[in-house]
């Protein structure tokens, strides 16, 4: 397969790792790579088997669906119980509990919950449909936001009233720089987005080299572009320097996506203040959706009932968030807390350091612990 | 007689749709609820048929429903399925399917064309299969009460010789066998169903299994220690069965698992792993290492099994579990399927 293959190749991935064990030395290492993309790549590919041990890879708070505190569920998931309401979301969303369980279980008792693979097919629903009103449940970081401002404008342009977007939409810069601001993080380097970066290119990440001295390469997602991201960093950091680079130049141009950004402009608006998920109330860190629009957002169309729910106390999502703590480090992880039965939404998203690490690696972990595997 | 009734370990308040998608919720609804008052304290390994015992004469039997929606998809339809998927469940218990019995549950309104072609389907898939129809029922439901039809067959086998079907014979050494590609029929309904807005020339690979599984006797009865098709759940979930009940390691090496292209494609896009997706065409199996050769040998030689492999190799460790191994060095586990495989986008 194009563009996947040539960034697997056993031999090439076999030399870049050798570069890497040769640069880093004796030295030990953390470095955090912010996207949960990449954490899940981590894992899959086995990317820990490859990798010197005194290369730590820190897992960052990039899954959009892990930082979603568990009332935004509720609110979204009260509206989906109104007469003839369908509620559609992506398919990451569907597992996440909300107090009263999640879309899934709540589609099983008979809500209509629909999963859509991009919003304009929640549009599509709304065409289709036009005696019930689709409330899109949008998430994302700025990778998937452009998209919900350009099926809005649409349903703006068409003129359909019966369609609604219960807006989630986070930013990537204000959390980076909520776990810099974070005492107990001792990072050496990033390891940056690729996908948010086709949108809001390389320059936004420049007060992190020049401010805060951390080099970061924003990197693409097979073995071979994680691998050479890691290469790229540990140059900089034997040289001393702090610089942005980009790994992933056949996606991400430095400049960013001008179109994608223009939407976004046109749609929403900064929100004062969000609640993260294990990281708090963030100040200007995620999207409203502006007034020319107010017809379109479900936060106005509809009674919300704006419900607070605070994570149950021993799970340390937040620890493990920031990457103070390992997944397995957690005294909920792999007992009350799996992801047949997530207590912490770290759990749920395949992109979720607890669920990938639950799923690929834990008792892996454990075996190589023994001595049983190689 | 029924057995005196274990202890229920089923928690869960109401049933949701993932206790119905063959991954884990669906062996623990079955291991928490049904067996332990259906089967008593003490059930045997839970395999694709039971064995039973009838006057002297042993006969596999099996059951299956079948509620795939949309009901006809590049590659075939609910119909066909309905009986190949109860040959199949036979054959790789190591029996060959006599005779079928057929329920159908129609919903009102359901036009009569499509039932027709419907059960045209099966009556060409049961010659093709060499089964009988033997008996059959029919419910109809209101409007609104099913989606269109549902069909439930059940199927009477006679034993194969010259094989015996048990996971504790599994042994560290043996190699895993697959049939060929996996992935074409999971993808091809996510497709069909046409909530992705992706197309793909691609067509689920239902069809009987039993020719390849009666080659695979022939060249290596004496070696064959268990076999699987790997409809709902997937490759991953068959063999973390079989790691469970052999107490094994099945290390699988992932540049040898067949997976077409398109269905690799839809799956990096969807964020799926072939070895979630349903078969309905396919099967695994672990055989002796001495007979591998001729295994595959004779499954290539056989019409749809040019593309047999082996896959990977029982190994002790890691005990209970299954382990992907890539061509450049890493490693990962890959558990049952949780729930139904949803696409994943951000």
């Amino acid at each position: 397969m194009r563009f996947v293959d040539e960034f697997r190749e056993p031999e090439l991935i076999s030399k870049t790792a050798e570069e890497i064990r040769r640069l880093a030395g004796g030295r030990h290492y953390r470095m955090m790579e912010v996207c949960g993309g990449h954490t899940h790549a981590i894992y899959r590919f086995g990317l820990k088997d490859i990798l010197p041990e005194n290369i730590e890879l820190i897992h960052g708070p990039g899954c959009p669906v892990c930082v979603l505190p568990m009332g935004r569920i509720d609110d979204g998931l009260a509206i989906a119980q109104e007469p003839d309401v369908i509620f559609a979301a992506f398919g990451d969303m569907m597992r996440v509990p909300g107090t009263q369980g999640s879309p899934l279980e709540h589609k099983a008792r008979g809500v209509d919950v629909r999963i859509v693979y991009s919003p304009s097919d929640a549009l599509k629903l709304a065409r289709l449909n036009p005696d019930k009103h689709v409330m899109f449940f949008a998430i994302g970081f700025e990778t998937t936001a452009p998209s919900t401002a350009l099926t809005m404008m649409r349903a703006k342009a068409e003129g359909i009233r019966n369609f609604s977007v219960f807006c989630n939409h986070v930013t990537i810069i204000p959390a980076i720089r909520a776990i810099l601001d974070s005492p107990d993080m001792r990072l050496d380097a990033f390891i940056g987005p690729g996908h948010v970066s086709t949108v809001i290119g390389c320059r936004p990440y420049e007060w992190i080299a020049q401010n805060e001295r951390k080099p970061i390469v924003v990197s693409g997602f097979e073995p071979l572009d994680m691998l050479q991201s890691i290469v790229m960093l540990l140059w900089q950091l034997k040289a001393g320097e702090a610089r942005v680079e980009n790994q992933y130049k056949r996606v991400v141009p430095w400049e960013g996506n001008r179109a994608a950004l223009k939407a976004m402009g046109e749609v929403f608006q900064l929100r004062p203040y969000f609640e993260w998920r294990g990281l708090g109330f963030i100040s200007q860190s995620a999207l409203r959706i502006n007034d020319k629009y107010a017809e379109w957002d479900a936060e106005q169309r509809f009674e919300v009932p704006g419900i607070r729910v605070t994570d149950p106390k021993a799970a340390q999502c937040g620890e493990v968030l920031k990457g103070v703590l390992k997944p397995h480090q957690c005294k909920l992880f792999g007992r009350e807390c799996t992801p047949e039965h997530p207590i912490g939404a770290l759990m749920v998203s395949s992109e979720g350091s607890c669920a990938a690490y639950h799923n690929y690696e834990h008792r892996k972990a454990a075996m190589v612990a023994l001595g049983s595997i190689a | 007689m029924l057995a005196e009734s274990a202890p229920l370990r089923f928690r869960d308040p109401q049933i949701e749709m993932a206790h119905g998608a063959g991954g884990k919720a669906s062996r623990k609804l079955v291991e928490g609820l049904f067996a332990p008052l259906l089967f008593g304290a003490t059930p045997a390994p839970l395999g694709d048929a039971a064995h039973v015992d009838i006057n002297g004469t042993k006969v596999a039997i099996t059951t299956d429903s079948f509620v795939v929606k949309p009901l006809s998809f590049p590659g075939g339809s609910i119909g066909e399925l309905a009986v190949n998927g109860t040959v199949n469940d036979l054959a790789v218990s190591g029996a060959k399917a006599e005779a079928l019995v057929v329920t159908f549950v129609l919903e009102a309104g359901l036009p009569t064309p499509v039932l027709e072609a419907e059960v045209r389907a099966m009556a060409k898939a049961a010659r093709d299969a060499g089964v009988r129809i033997a008996a059959g029922d029919t419910k109809v439901v209101e409007h609104g009460k099913a989606d269109q039809m549902y069909v439930t067959t059940t199927g009477v086998g006679r034993l194969l010789h010259g094989i015996t079907i048990d996971p504790q014979s599994v042994r560290v050494g043996d190699r895993i066998l697959l049939s060929g590609p996996i992935g074409d029929h999971g993808i091809t309904i996510l497709l069909a169903r046409g909530e992705l807005d992706l197309e793909a020339d691609l067509r689920s690979d239902t069809r009987s299994v039993l020719p390849l599984v009666e080659a695979l006797i022939r060249a290596a009865g004496p070696g064959i220690r268990w076999m699987r098709d790997p409809t709902r759940g997937g490759a991953a979930t068959s063999l973390n069965e079989l790691a469970r009940d052999c107490g094994l390691g099945m290390v699988l090496f992932e540049d040898q698992i067949p997976v077409r292209d398109t269905v690799r494609g839809a799956c990096e896009l969807l964020g799926l792993d072939p070895l979630h997706i349903a078969n309905e065409g396919q099967f695994l199996a672990v055989v002796s290492p001495e007979y591998a050769d001729a295994a595959i040998n004779a499954l290539s030689l056989t019409p749809g099994g040019s593309e047999a492999q082996v896959i990977g190799e029982v190994r002790e460790q890691p005990a209970g579990t299954v382990l992907v191994t890539t061509l450049y060095g890493g490693s990962r586990i890959v558990d049952m399927l949780v729930g139904d495989p949803l696409p994943r986008i951000c």
